[in-house]
């Protein structure tokens, strides 16, 4: 695509303000028997931006991503996704709505008794309208925008690697074409070295495919990578929300531990070239965004 | 979902086709109402290889499955005259890339002979592994006994007291209530045949030969291999998911000593008082069927029972407890081991180890029947 990730972005209204966001987040609280997870929390996810959620183990990401998949309920508050209520959504616009997103599972969840193939198929064999030599091309070349071979595709998830099924994973999340994708740990488990390829391979989709992507990992390099904005979840709701670089300066106890140890100090170093086009790009909805 | 522009296909000139598409490419949209069969229909009369040229600049939105369509009835190569906006260009050229790509052969057919060897031959060889396994599987419990009557403070204990409460505490409210009925259903029966002959007597030979020395321990037996049986096969097939199994085998601990063994003897200790349990629950039932049938009281069938049916019967009772508690141990964990980390073979494991278990114990159960034919009469 000669613009880039950009249509969704310039040719929309110039009023960024109008602009409704593709994920809401209001008012959520979150409670596991006595333990409080979230308490009011709101967050927006804008379109076309990569979103990383973060925070430390127990501060309940997994759970806010659950939560926008409708996979749990939470105690109270509201979780829209394209502006649909997905709690309270009816089935069939719900249905519509799990048609138009595509998740990541840290596990990769691949479905075990199906070869890689028949994985990738699944989501499109489920439309029961597209004819069996359309699904098999499309199932290619799905498999090979995520750069796997067509001879991949005939192995069982048990003989795959941990990176290769990530990428089966991945050809699976974006069977039906998503406007939104998420991620749970998008790259936990893969060598530096897969790690890096997987991001590359992530934004060259989300540039090619127009995709929203909202993620959840721990891993600073993707982090620092990937993301266009950090929200970060510590004291039970969004303890900072902003670029990279505007989250890193904040004072909270929890962020500098994060961002501002050695880890973090030397991902953000050998992260700044390729997070600077991002962050330019982010940088310029940012000025009509933020109030 | 927003309403979309429908993708449709139209042929502008019949003499010198060019063939116009519009409308929105997206999956969804195709697989709309008949848009996907309207398109197909579409390709198959008109344009197809005739066509001299494709405009596409009336395309709202695409993605990779729409244009795989176009791409499929372009016969898989660009056509000569076709008119694109530029952010098309993208989709055709991953198109064309991934094209490039070899393609795994299709399978070859096998004839029906080699279907036939090729089946059968796998069949031989699972039943190979099969025997190896449980053989090799036997001789490793014989080891582990002996390593426990060596140090018997040292062997789990804990395990097999948590399974005598799973398997046998937890069973006796189904197998109290099966017992119980069957005793009803089989002293009706009885009762009534009984009647006709004025033979009312013998009905307390009748149910206390039946159920002590035959239907007691296979009723237990047959609820607590679908019930235990399926539970410790699919235990061990997690245990394999989720490689707790490899887990204990690099920590040194051995799966039968750990996981086989406490499992066996558990059962095999369970069983008999789980047999002792239906018998008493059956009979009871039997008795209350007796007294309302043919008015027999409670107090007459328990005088005459020790008369009617010989201790031996009760010994024999007790004995297929024990062995029929050992053989579903046995065969579950056996199939539970050997399951692999992936779903279809997790459930495929459970079902064989019931279906073996409960097979197993009626065979076992027939033999007992042969080698003590002279035995408690």
């Amino acid at each position: 695509m000669s613009a880039g990730p950009a249509p969704a972005l310039t040719t929309a209204p110039a009023p960024a303000a109008t602009v409704a966001p593709i994920i809401s987040v209001r008012g959520l609280s979150t409670v596991f028997g006595d333990v409080v997870v979230h308490q009011d929390l709101s967050l927006d996810v804008r379109q076309g931006e990569i979103l990383a959620i973060v925070g430390g183990s127990g501060s309940g990401k997994t759970t806010l991503l659950r939560q926008m998949l409708g996979l749990e309920r939470p105690s109270a508050g509201t979780v829209e996704v394209f502006g649909e209520d997905v709690q309270r959504a009816e089935p069939a616009k719900l249905q519509l709505l799990r048609n138009r997103w595509g998740m990541l599972f840290q596990h990769g969840a691949l479905f075990s008794a199906l070869n890689a193939f028949d994985n990738v198929a699944q989501p499109m064999r489920e439309l029961h309208a597209l004819p069996e030599d359309l699904i098999r091309d499309a199932v290619h070349l799905k498999l090979h925008m995520v750069g796997l071979s067509a001879q991949d595709g005939l192995k069982m998830p048990s003989d795959l690697s941990g990176g290769m099924v990530k990428r089966v994973a991945l050809a699976r999340a974006l069977a039906l074409e998503p406007e939104l994708l998420f991620l749970d740990e998008p790259t936990a488990g893969l060598d530096p070295n897969l790690s890096e390829s997987f991001v590359e391979l992530i934004l060259a989709l989300r540039k090619e495919m127009q995709l929203t992507v909202v993620m959840v990992t721990h891993d600073l390099d993707t982090l620092f990578s990937l993301a266009g904005r950090i929200a970060v979840l510590a004291d039970k709701h969004v303890a900072a929300l902003g670029t990279p670089a505007e989250v890193v300066q904040s004072p909270h106890p929890f962020i500098k531990e994060f961002f501002l140890g050695a880890r973090g100090l030397r991902a953000m170093q050998g992260a700044h070239i390729g997070a600077g086009e991002i962050d330019r790009e982010i940088d310029k909805n940012e000025t009509h965004h933020e109030s | 979902m927003p309403t979309f522009a429908p993708p449709r296909i139209a042929i502008a000139q019949p003499d010198s086709p060019i063939v116009t598409v519009t409308g929105t490419w997206h999956v969804h949209a195709l697989a709309e109402g008949g848009n996907m069969a309207a398109i197909t229909a579409a390709l198959a009369h008109g344009p197809g290889k005739r066509a001299s040229g494709w405009d596409l600049s009336g395309i709202v939105a695409m993605d990779h499955i729409g244009a795989q369509v176009l791409w499929n009835a372009w016969g898989k190569a660009r056509p000569a005259q076709l008119t694109l906006t530029p952010g098309l260009e993208s989709f055709f050229n991953t198109i064309e890339e991934a094209e490039q790509q070899a393609r795994p052969d299709a399978i070859p057919q096998l004839s029906f002979k080699a279907w036939a060897i090729a089946t059968y031959g796998e069949k031989l060889r699972n039943l190979r592994g099969n025997v190896l396994d449980l053989v090799g599987l036997i001789g490793q419990l014989t080891l582990d006994v002996g390593r426990l009557l060596g140090r018997p403070q040292r062997g789990p204990w804990k395990e097999i007291s948590a399974h005598i409460y799973h398997i046998g505490y937890r069973a006796l409210g189904i197998t109290a209530l099966v017992g119980f009925l069957i005793g009803v259903v089989l002293s009706y029966l009885s009762a009534q045949q009984l009647h006709t002959f004025g033979g009312d007597v013998f009905l307390v030979n009748i149910l206390g030969m039946s159920i002590i020395r035959e239907l007691g321990p296979l009723l237990a037996a047959i609820l607590v291999a679908g019930r235990s049986g399926s539970s410790i096969t699919a235990q061990l097939g997690v245990m394999r998911v989720t490689e707790e199994l490899d887990a204990m085998l690099v920590m040194g601990l051995s799966h039968s000593f750990r996981l086989v063994l406490p499992r066996l003897l558990a059962l095999a200790v369970v069983m008999p008082l789980l047999v002792i349990w239906t018998d008493a629950m059956a009979l009871i039932g039997g008795m209350l069927a007796a007294r309302l049938e043919l008015g027999l009281s409670p107090a007459y069938f328990l005088r005459k029972l020790p008369d009617a049916v010989a201790l031996a019967n009760y010994w024999i009772g007790l004995g297929k407890g024990v062995v029929f508690g050992s053989l579903i141990a046995l065969l579950a964990s056996h199939f539970g081991l050997r399951i692999k980390a992936n779903t279809e073979s997790l459930g495929e494991g459970t079902t064989t180890s019931v279906v073996t278990a409960i097979t197993v114990v009626i065979v076992a159960d027939a033999v007992f029947a042969i080698i003590f034919n002279d035995v408690g009469y």
